[in-house]
């Protein structure tokens, strides 16, 4: 018998709350814990105003942040035709489904043309609440469309990233995709067209394997999770915990792949001042 | 020769057992002749169970520890092969090979995976799991055929990019993502043929070409099979059913345009007969060289650009729904 009867209690499972602002009047931050009130967040572009934490925000927040006002948005109606039939546990015509009426989009990202501090800019938003943020043939087609229209108005291009990676139920053609966008990306780089990437939080996968890492300027929001591999599958491999901070936007930075860190309420004049470093000069 | 078959091919081991057992007993001319049958009828045997291998045994045979890989070919079908180092920035990659080599009289360049087939092999090689400097390498080497208007040879062959740290903090997602967008415009002819597993970022690293082919029982992949069954169905063992679902064999993706044409394999596998596998490559290689060195650079690289292009086809991968534009199909 034990002099001492140890309480038992379970150990609190440490999973990661989602980020997502919910809705309802008030949120507590992640990382501070401050109370905050949503419409006081969504004022100050989902950061909170205490600790700096950046919340995760859909595809229309992020353009509503960047473009100075009305933009024109393409390829809205774009749907896939689930190539392959896939169903695993559920059907992904049902994933597909669920997904549009939880969002009211076709796909995972929003592509749209507009002004960026009075500079014509195409600009490609990704939803992570579509699927994560996953790039499939309609992701890849749209972004694609993106850069040829950014070619042919001779205009920057930039592409917001937040994705777990290629989408896993359009096979092999998911992986094509990455091929896609960066043959384009190809082009617009033989153009000497502008091209900026923002790494926000997550970037995974084949997206950071294609489009993510190859701008002219590459930014990241604060703290993203950024890589290739997931954290879980390079545990398995190294057999050990990872350390703390791996594959995070300042890790990045350290090693040299990203070149600034830029919080999300500097976003918008950081990327109009690279556009206009990189646009050729008007003639005076 | 050991007897080295998967379990699918059970029937065709017994009789190989049967053979083994009749070699060690004093030769004569019966025996002889029993081992000719017993011989012929696992040949037979093991053509018909080539003829209907289900998605799962294709990946099997694609990672069958005695397939060939690029430096068997490299010896069966070029000369002079000179081996290039390193990527001039950190290290040298032994899980990509890279190297000059004469193919018929011209001289090109040659690109691929190495998986190794001894344990210290295996271990030089990294098992076949390239790192950044693996694809730096390759692009540096590539470039360097292009400087010289020599066309270039890719075999693609690797389970993955090797997803340990050291692949993070020298920037992997950088290296493959860099020889997507210079692959898409380097200006000399590219054939890519997948000898064996085409896994995902780590294959399409080196795998953008004027023609994409892949080996009758390749397999060519977003994901490892195991790694989509542990995510979607979270049980790595249903990976017979995402293997199905997936549709990453030859045929598979022949027929949705991701490659170009399908290489036939010898009788049983290219892993029973290296010489008759590489006599069927050398075949396809020669035709897809001519086709594409006829064309002028300009052509050349517009059609390149195009076939990435229409990975994902309208109204056949994609719709556009909105009521103003007309249905590709109408």
């Amino acid at each position: 018998m034990a002099w001492f009867k140890r309480e038992k209690r379970p150990m609190a499972p440490s999973v990661e709350k989602p980020v997502r602002v919910p809705e309802g009047l008030w949120i507590k931050c992640p990382d501070c814990s401050e109370i905050l009130y949503n419409k006081d967040l969504a004022a100050n572009l989902h950061v909170c105003p205490k600790c700096a934490h950046h919340f995760r925000v859909s595809a229309t927040d992020r353009l509503r942040s960047l473009f100075d006002g009305a933009w024109e948005e393409h390829d809205r109606e774009l749907v896939s035709l689930d190539p392959l039939g896939f169903t695993d546990t559920k059907a992904y015509r049902d994933r597909l489904t669920t997904s549009y009426k939880a969002t009211g989009q076709r796909d995972a990202v929003i592509v749209a043309s507009g002004r960026l501090d009075g500079l014509d800019t195409e600009i490609a938003a990704m939803e992570y609440s579509f699927i994560g943020g996953s790039m499939g043939v309609v992701v890849g087609e749209k972004i694609t469309r993106g850069i040829e229209r950014a070619i042919a108005r001779r205009c920057g291009m930039v592409i917001v990233s937040c994705s777990g990676g290629a989408r896993m139920m359009e096979g092999t053609l998911s992986l094509m995709q990455m091929a896609k966008v960066s043959a384009g990306l190809a082009r617009l780089d033989r153009e000497r067209l502008p091209y900026i990437s923002v790494l926000t939080d997550p970037t995974t996968g084949g997206v950071t394997a294609s489009f993510a890492m190859l701008g002219d300027l590459n930014i990241a929001e604060p703290k993203a999770l950024i890589g290739f591999a997931g954290p879980r599958v390079i545990e398995q491999t190294i057999r050990q915990k990872l350390p703390e901070g791996f594959q995070r936007s300042e890790f990045l930075l350290e090693h040299g792949m990203v070149d600034a860190i830029v919080d999300r309420r500097q976003l918008k004049a950081a990327i109009a001042s690279a556009l206009r470093f990189m646009l050729p000069s008007r003639a005076t | 020769m050991a007897v080295d078959t998967l379990d699918f091919e059970e029937p065709v081991a017994v009789l190989l057992k049967e053979i083994e057992a009749l070699s060690m007993l004093p030769r004569t001319e019966q025996r002889a002749g029993e081992i000719a049958r017993l011989q012929s009828r696992a040949d037979e045997i093991r053509g018909e169970l080539y003829r209907m291998l289900t998605p799962w045994q294709r990946v099997q045979v694609a990672r069958h520890p005695n397939r060939p890989y690029m430096l068997d070919y490299v010896e069966r079908l070029f000369t002079d092969f000179q081996e290039l180092h390193g990527d001039r920035r950190f290290a040298d990659d032994g899980a990509i090979v890279c190297g000059t080599a004469v193919y018929k009289g011209t001289p090109i360049l040659a690109v691929g995976h190495q998986k190794g087939r001894d344990t210290r092999m295996k271990v030089k090689r990294n098992f076949g799991y390239a790192r950044p400097e693996g694809y730096r390498k390759a692009l540096r080497a590539m470039k360097l055929a292009e400087k010289f208007r020599r066309a270039i040879i890719v075999f693609v062959d690797t389970p993955a990019a090797y997803p340990g740290m050291e692949s993070e903090e020298r920037g992997i997602s950088e290296a493959i993502a860099l020889n997507l967008r210079e692959m898409a415009v380097l200006d000399v002819p590219i054939i890519v043929v997948v000898t064996g597993e085409g896994g995902s970022g780590g294959a399409l690293g080196i795998a953008i070409g004027d023609r994409v082919m892949m080996q009758e029982f390749t397999v060519y992949s977003v994901i490892p099979p195991e790694g989509c069954a542990a995510i979607l169905w979270r049980d790595s063992n249903r990976k017979v059913d995402a293997t199905d679902a997936l549709k990453i064999t030859a045929p598979d993706l022949l027929g949705r345009g991701v490659i170009d044409s399908i290489v036939p394999e010898p009788n049983g596998g290219a892993h029973n007969d290296y010489d008759g596998a590489a006599r069927l490559l050398d075949v396809a290689l020669e035709r897809a060289l001519r086709e594409v060195s006829a064309l002028s650079s300009a052509e050349r690289l517009d059609l390149r650009y195009q076939k990435f292009r229409d990975m994902g086809r309208l109204g056949l991968d994609f719709a556009d729904a909105s009521p103003s534009v007309p249905r590709a199909d109408a």
